[in-house]
Formats: C-alpha cells, structure tokens, sequence
C-alpha cells in the first residue's frame, strides 16, 4: 500500500485553535506525524519586555483562554522568587482555591470536548453545564468568568468576603453527584473502554523523553506535580494528594484528571473553610536586579516562568513555557501505529492549548490590514445572523 | 544538591544559589551537552531553556527540576555575539528539540546537530536574519 498524507489544520472542524498536523498513513494506520506550529504566534515574551511587573501580571493572564490564571500564578512566583518575598496566609489560601477552581472548570472543558471526539454529545452538554457552576463562582469572587485578575506580586488583588465562601462551597458540593456520574460512566461504560483503553499509550520512558508534564505524565505513572515537589502558595498547608494512572493510555487520562477534581474540591474547601484571618498583600515596593524562576501546576501540567531583572521596572527578559510546549510533542509518539479515527481523541488527549504553546496576537500584519473591534465584531455577528435567516427563508 | 555538585565537579565554572531553592551553575559550552547528560542521568527533568540577548554576550540557560528536592538546577552557557554556535542536546533528549528550534528563530543561535532547523513559529513569511528577541538590531514590525 503508498503512504499518504492527511493533512488535519491548520484550521479544521475539530481544532478550536489553529495547528497543522500531518498524518501519514497506510491505509488505515497511522506511520508517522509532522507537527506545524507558529499559526498563533503573539509575540508575548518580546511585549512582556516592554511592560511593567504589574503589567506584566495582566499581560500573561492573556496567554490562555481556558486556564487564565494558570500564567500570572508562575509570573508571581517567578518575582517573588527573584525578590525573595513571604506573602500572607490569607493571600497563599485565596491562591490556592483560585488555581483549584480553575483546575475543576477547565477539566470539566476538557472532559466535554472529550466526550465530543468520542462521539459521546451527552457528556460534553453535561460537562459544560456542570463547568458552569465554577465560572459563576468566579464571576462573583472576581466579577469575570475568565482572566479573573486576582493575582499580584506580594498577594492577590481581590479578597474573598468570608460570609460568601460557605455558599461557594455548598455550590461545589453540588457538583459532586456530576463528577461522580461521570467517573461511573468512564469506569463501566464498555463503548469508553473501547475507544480508550490502550488507545494512545505513552510510556514512562515517552513521558521523560519529551519532558511531559501534568495529567498526560501522571496517566503514565510519572509522579510529578509541582504542588507537592516545589510547594508554593497553600499547596503544603492541606491535605491532598497527587492523583497516578499506571497505563499512559487515553482512559488512564480521563481518570486522573476526573480524580483530580475531587483533589481540587478538598483542597479548595480547606482553603476557603474558614479562610485564615490578615492582610492580602505583602506590599511589595520595587524589583532589586537578579533572575528568578516560578513554577505553577496548571491544569495541564507544569508552568514554567523565567524573569530576568537589571533593576529598572521592566524586566530584562521574560521567559515563558507552557506545559503544553513539552505535552503536545508526545503526539508524534502517541498516535503512531493506531487508526486514523483515533487520531482525534489521541491528539486530545493532552489537552493540547495551542495559545499557550506559542505565547504568542499579530492582528495587524503587514499594512493596510484594518483591526477588528468590538463594535466590529458584533455588526459581522449580527450580518451573519441577518444572512442565515435570509437564506433560510425567515424574516 | 551535594551529590549533584559532585556530579558536576570538574564541568562546574562557578555556582550561584537563590532564593527557594534555585541553583544556577556556570559550564562551558564545549561541556555543555556533558553536563546535562550527566543531570538526566541522575534522574532531573528538563524543564525548558531560555536563552537572553546580554547585550555584549548570548546567555543559555538549561533548566533542569529536580523534583525530589522541589529544586530547579540552570546550566549557564555564554556564547560570545560572533560566534553564537552551541552543540545541541536534541540528538540525546527529544524535548530539547522545539525549544533549541525556537531559540535559533528568535536570537539567532545556531545548534550544532540538530537536524530539523525549520521554524517553530515564525511566520514564513518573516525576514531571513532578523530575530526577534534580539536587543542589538532593529526588529521589523
């Protein structure tokens, strides 16, 4: 049989981001993968040296559209790293729930779109729905659903009013007959078994090669989580525990990541039940020259942030790297030797964030390319809709 | 960390301690690749690398975690401004590959061995010789 190229990207029906993968197949089986990236390159490490450390802050919370606090939680590790600062217990609490909130709901995305490339609908309305419990928690601590704005050099930005933690939490617990229907369904379900198990296995041996980090390692039985190894925020102030596959199969990263949750619940009703008592913000004044290096545990794994200072208000180099950088090279490992219909989930299964993987948004390219505003976007949505209902024959 | 001095030994040119356990050691960079070998061989994770425009020299950093120790241990390699070559770690670890890729692109490094030089994620249409993350030459916007 020849070998031939699928080409799925750079922009397809199954990507929510913009990537180009090329699979070569025989027949049925997949021989080999050639990943292309650079198709959402923003340039964010060059602008970040054009920006303040509190700019900075704001600037890296735009870095992912899923895990937007996953960013500035490195970036003030990093800082603070370099500064050498302590920052209050109140403050490493109120971290510490928002990076675990933010583990829950971009999980629950996750499991959604999963279920999607499985063919299971029911799940991804499911999951969203249940995700929404989180963003609405979000949106009354933070008044945003998404780039919460909570973190700062020194502490948070924002408490959390103490008499509207008990309610977030008995919000939470409602979501535990959600998670756990879905735990039921992945362990017993024989149509998930079979479209999962031993689909898209990576060894330990695959995880270190690449670097892999988070879930994607974990499945394998790489037990690594930066929580525990490198503790920061009020990560070594509860009780929890890391949550291990043994298989580095597509099932193995559901589970750990539907284990993870229930992590993340009992981390986050530590945290908030009761909050301790002070001040938010350590009230940082200035950054001395020197570098530093932040570490977060997002939701797909280690974030990795570098700060070079010279002593002025900007850094001299800003440094970022996602997990998703190290996670969405496994690929080429992962998908060879299965079918082309398991290509979908396989190049999924990582999580992959492709915003994060290049940091990087040229809106303006070249000359004479007019940017898009907001009043701009709603007129081509509202001409659209006009269009569609046009040619559907409605008024 | 002892062991991992030790480890190092003859191939370490100065080290730095900071804050939170971060350890920074200087090598040369024909020792470079050695050196890191003989971290992953002690079990360290490579996290990444960052390489910084110092103005008068190049900077390479290596950033190997050591996880058992919630520790980050850096290589640092400093390349003189005519002579950006550097022996790529690629051959011996896949997850060096993209992010020696993006360090050629972006300042201009040229790594020795690696075997795929094709962009990472500059667009193809972006000038030939410019890098952005440069600080000694004019960017084209």
């Amino acid at each position: 049989m020849t070998e031939r190229i699928i080409p799925i990207g750079p922009y397809h029906p199954l990507q929510e981001e913009p990537e180009f993968f090329r699979l070569h197949v025989e027949g049925e089986r997949v021989l080999r993968l050639d990943i292309q990236l650079g198709y959402n390159h923003r340039g964010i490490e060059k602008l970040a040296e054009s920006k303040s450390y509190d700019q900075i802050i704001f600037l890296v919370e735009r870095i992912c559209g899923i895990c937007s606090t996953s960013h500035p939680f490195a970036s003030v590790n990093a800082v603070e790293n370099l500064i050498g600062v302590a920052i209050p217990e109140r403050a490493r609490a109120i971290r510490s729930a928002i990076g675990e909130l933010e583990r829950i709901h971009s999980h629950l995305l996750w499991l959604g779109l999963a279920g999607h490339f499985l063919g299971y609908n029911t799940v991804f309305m499911w999951a969203w729905k249940a995700r929404e419990t989180v963003l609405d928690i979000f949106e009354s601590i933070s008044g945003n659903r998404q780039n919460y704005a909570m973190f700062k050099v020194g502490g948070v930005r924002r408490d959390i009013r103490d008499d509207l933690a008990p309610g977030y939490l008995a919000a939470l617990d409602r979501l535990r007959p959600t998670l756990d229907l879905f735990r039921k369904a992945v362990e017993d379900d024989p149509v998930i078994h079979a479209r999962t198990k031993g689909v898209g296995v990576l060894t330990a041996d695959d995880i270190r090669a690449f670097g892999a980090v988070g879930p994607t390692a974990r499945a394998s039985g790489v037990d690594v989580d930066v929580r525990r190894d490198d503790p920061y925020a009020a990560y070594d102030r509860v009780e929890w525990k890391v949550c291990l596959g043994s298989n580095g199969d597509i099932h193995d990263k559901i589970v750990v990541r539907l284990l993870e949750m229930d992590e993340s619940l009992r981390i986050i009703r530590q945290c908030l039940g009761p909050l301790p008592p002070g001040e938010i913000d350590a009230r940082v004044k200035g950054v001395p020259p020197g570098e530093g290096i932040g570490r977060h545990e997002a939701p797909r794994g280690e974030v990795f942030h570098y700060v070079r200072s010279d002593g002025t208000n900007r850094p001299a180099r800003y440094k970022v790297r996602a997990p998703s950088f190290m996670n969405v090279a496994t690929n080429v490992k992962a998908v060879v030797g299965g079918t082309i219909s398991d290509a979908a989930i396989i190049l999924a299964a990582v999580d992959p964030c492709y915003c994060c993987t290049e940091r990087a948004v040229a809106v303006e390219h070249g000359t004479g390319r007019r940017l898009w505003g907001g009043d701009d976007l709603v007129r081509l949505s509202r001409d659209r809709t006009r269009r569609l209902r046009e040619e559907m024959g409605r008024p | 960390m002892d062991e991992l001095r030790n480890a190092l030994g003859d191939l370490a040119e100065g080290w730095e301690e900071r804050h939170g356990r971060r350890l920074y050691c200087a090598v040369s960079r024909e020792r470079l690749v050695e050196a890191a070998l003989r971290l992953l061989g002690r079990g360290l994770r490579f996290a990444t690398a960052s390489a910084t425009d110092m103005r008068s020299a190049m900077e390479i950093l290596y950033h190997f975690s050591i996880d058992r120790e919630g520790a980050v241990l850096s290589l640092r390699v400093t390349l003189p401004k005519e002579d950006l070559v550097a022996d790529s770690l690629a051959p011996h670890l896949a997850a060096a590959e993209w992010i020696e890729r993006e360090m050629a692109e972006m300042l201009g490094i040229t790594f020795r061995g690696l075997t795929d030089t094709r962009r990472l994620l500059l667009a193809d249409d972006w000038p030939a010789g410019s890098h952005p993350l440069r600080r000694d030459g004019e960017v084209p916007g």
